[in-house]
């Protein structure tokens, strides 16, 4: 073997390794002329009928529940059928989001978006299809739909669900540690933050159980209070605001004696439903099918779930998405019908019985249905009531400008750092410095 | 002169072409050039900008040194254990076959599989591996939270995945040792372990090279386990990027934070450092080979 192919008169003549050269030089300008040449993203795709055998096609995150109602779509238009991907976190969803984006390729022909990252589609709308239409019209509370109109009146995406925040409680870790258990004298309790710490000190002078789920969640139901949490009207980032700050010192200061010290999603936090981590948390209507799934359903023997009519320091809406539709999908009227059709008030009401997520539809508000809803799971509670008034106390929404979804990454980030034994002051620094690197 | 031998081997250099040297050049072009975030765009040249931007960036540096922590407790360990169960592999076994497939059964098993079983072996509060420690009277460990702790559950991942691998190659070389030798040592009155410091490992050096080079390559992009192990929803390599090694670095620049241009020039920078330790490997087997010869 050896002495065949490295013998020196087979050594081809130097020029070759200059052709060679030249090839190669060849085939790289020619791929960099050919990705160049890239369609403009911000055209429409040319559109299409769907062919025999093709779908619509839509990715959610976290439980949407459409399941079902897209079985009962799917049943009454087989002409337009639509599946659906699943991805289980946000970001995750938002990551690969952002990949397809930057390729223009394999877009869905409608995507899910997270509440917070809607911003980013408006600072940016040339991407996106508009959806304003007479049908939809003042189909939605008025903060969902501005958050989704761009100055110049284009719709970029139609809301789902909206998430009022109650306080969810574990009443038998309460009865435990010798707190009131009925909800409306639990919500009595809670009125305000300093409240609700207060009460979470009592709480855990008595028992095992930490006082909430995770320091993240605490300070992100506080954060949806604060008109400017992270960016001015003008989009300029402020961070280094006092409001901000306060909301920072709170939360690490109970960090030690009130939180597991776990990050929100994570598996330890995920374990701590069903090893009494925990007596509280920050509950929005979405809250409930994942309280429901992580602590097990039916119930383990003596686990009492219940919701307070209450939210410390007032309202306070966390998350609800919305579906939009890129310029890049080929089925673009057809994406947008059933985009109205899922969106609309019936179909909401459904979900929200079967999954809780609260709609954000004024006409599915009012709806007897949703109002008399009482759910079992958490100890007979009226959520249907309960979370119509959580959702008319809301007095602020926050300011959320492009970079709002990044930021909030990196303020859990430095919240973890803290729970996990760092010092406060040193990770808020780091906070400060990785935003900049986010400009 | 022929042509057909190079056609013969052409379809590997295209391929290369497409996969591996387009996106190298594309990607040095992309670190010279601003992104634009929200419009997913390439910016302006800016020149090096993106490079004292990634060379000044401390969570970059410290990627740096969580990738060499994790290489360096991977592949040592990974290399040495190898060639034990590459030894013990190469005795008279009943049943040769189902051992030594059994030591490639981890490789078979997908990464992200893996990284679920770990996942929870190493969690921090309610993990198997701590419900042990405390069994036995010991502290439990953070495993997420402590730095060093945190890249030796990693490199337990990887050394779990590939030493078995590993041990294979070895076994094969090891099986290529001329059995003469073995019995003049025999004669010579060494005993096993003689035979093994002073026959088997002599005469596997080349292969230990590849392996050694192969692994150093591997150890230094790691990327599945620290991300997957991460299990905050920013998977960032720990909320203060306690093991965040530089390839995910490159994606958390990339596709999280959407500067495209910084990412570039963090893969240019890491695809140096890489060159330049292959190359140190390249003169010590040099060096090694020459004596040996």
């Amino acid at each position: 073997m050896r002495t065949t192919t490295t013998g020196p008169g087979r050594r081809p003549p130097r020029h070759r390794g200059r052709l060679a050269l030249g090839a190669v030089a060849a085939l790289v300008l020619g791929l960099t002329a050919a990705c160049g040449g890239d369609s403009d993203p911000t055209e429409s795709a040319e559109q299409q009928e769907l062919a025999e055998g093709e779908a619509l096609t839509i990715t959610t995150f976290g439980e949407f529940g459409y399941d079902e109602l897209i079985a009962q779509w799917n049943e009454e238009h087989p002409e337009l059928r639509v599946e659906q991907t699943k991805v289980s976190l946000w970001d995750d969803w938002k990551n690969e989001l952002n990949t397809l984006l930057q390729a223009n390729e394999g877009l869905p022909d409608i995507v899910a978006i997270e509440g917070d990252f809607m911003p980013a589609l408006v600072a940016a709308p040339e991407r996106w299809v508009d959806l304003s239409s007479e049908e939809v019209e003042g189909r939605w509370l008025e903060f969902k739909s501005e958050a989704a109109t761009t100055s110049d009146g284009q719709l970029l995406g139609y809301a789902t669900d909206a998430g009022p925040e109650a306080i969810c409680y574990r009443a038998d870790l309460f009865e435990e540690a010798g707190l009131p258990t009925d909800r409306d004298e639990v919500a009595a309790l809670m009125t305000t933050w300093e409240d609700y710490f207060a009460l979470g000190e009592e709480f855990v002078s008595k028992s095992d159980a930490k006082w909430y789920d995770a320091s993240g969640s605490v300070a992100q139901a506080m954060l949806n209070q604060v008109e400017h949490p992270f960016e001015q009207a003008d989009n300029t980032v402020d961070v280094e605001n006092d409001e901000l700050r306060a909301v920072y010192d709170t939360v690490t200061g109970y960090s030690e004696s009130l939180s597991p010290g776990v990050a929100q999603w994570s598996d330890d936090w995920t374990a701590g439903f069903q090893n009494d981590g925990f007596a509280t948390i920050p509950c929005p209507g979405w809250m409930r099918s994942n309280i429901r799934d992580n602590t097990g359903d039916p119930a383990p023997k003596g686990v009492v779930w219940d919701v307070a009519d209450v939210f410390p320091g007032g309202g306070g809406n966390w998350g609800g998405s919305y579906l939009a539709v890129p310029k890049a999908s080929a089925h673009q009227e057809q994406a947008k019908e059933f985009a109205a059709w899922i969106t609309a008030p019936e179909q909401q009401i459904q979900i929200f019985e079967q999954y809780g997520n609260f709609p954000s539809q004024v006409e599915a508000l009012e709806d007897p249905t949703l109002l008399e809803s009482v759910d079992p799971y958490f100890n007979d509670a009226p959520v249907g009531q309960i979370f119509s008034n959580r959702a008319s106390a809301i007095t602020v929404q926050p300011y959320h400008g492009p970079l709002y979804s990044d930021i909030l990454g990196k303020f859990q980030e430095a919240i973890t750092r803290v729970d996990q034994g760092e010092d406060p002051d040193k990770s808020w620094e780091t906070f400060v410095t990785e935003v900049e690197a986010l400009q | 002169m022929k042509l057909s031998p190079y056609l013969y081997i052409s379809p590997f250099f295209i391929l290369f072409g497409l996969v591996g040297l387009f996106p190298l050049i594309y990607t040095g072009y992309l670190s010279l050039h601003d992104w634009e975030r929200l419009y997913y765009q390439r910016g302006e040249f800016i020149g090096l900008e993106n490079y004292r931007f990634v060379l000044t960036d401390p969570v970059f540096l410290k990627s740096l040194v969580n990738t060499f922590s994790i290489f360096l407790m991977s592949s040592v360990p990974q290399v040495i254990v190898a060639v034990a169960v590459a030894a013990l592999l190469d005795n008279h076994l009943h049943g040769r076959t189902f051992w030594r497939m059994s030591v490639l059964l981890p490789f078979v098993v997908a990464p992200t599989a893996a990284v679920l079983i770990f996942g929870s072996l190493f969690a921090d509060k309610y993990g198997v591996v701590n419900a042990i420690l405390d069994g036995v009277g010991l502290e439990p460990i953070r495993w997420h939270v402590e730095r060093w702790w945190s890249h030796f559950a990693i490199a337990g991942m990887v050394n779990w995945r590939w030493t078995g691998y590993n041990a294979l190659i070895f076994l094969a070389a090891m099986q290529a040792v001329p059995r003469d030798l073995y019995e003049s040592a025999a004669l010579d009155g060494a005993g096993r372990i003689r035979q093994f410091f002073s026959v088997t490992l002599p005469m596997i050096r080349p292969t230990m090279i590849f392996v050694i080079v192969t692994s150093t390559i591997g150890g230094l992009q790691i990327f599945t386990e620290p991300r997957l192990f991460d299990d905050t929803p920013q998977r960032e390599g720990g909320p203060n990027h306690q093991y965040m090694t530089s390839t995910l670095y490159i994606y958390v620049k990339g596709i999280e934070d959407q500067f495209y241009g910084r990412a570039s020039a963090a893969a240019w920078v890491l695809f140096l450092i890489i060159i330049g330790i292959a190359l140190l490997n390249f003169g010590i087997t040099r060096l090694l080979t020459r004596r040996h010869a």
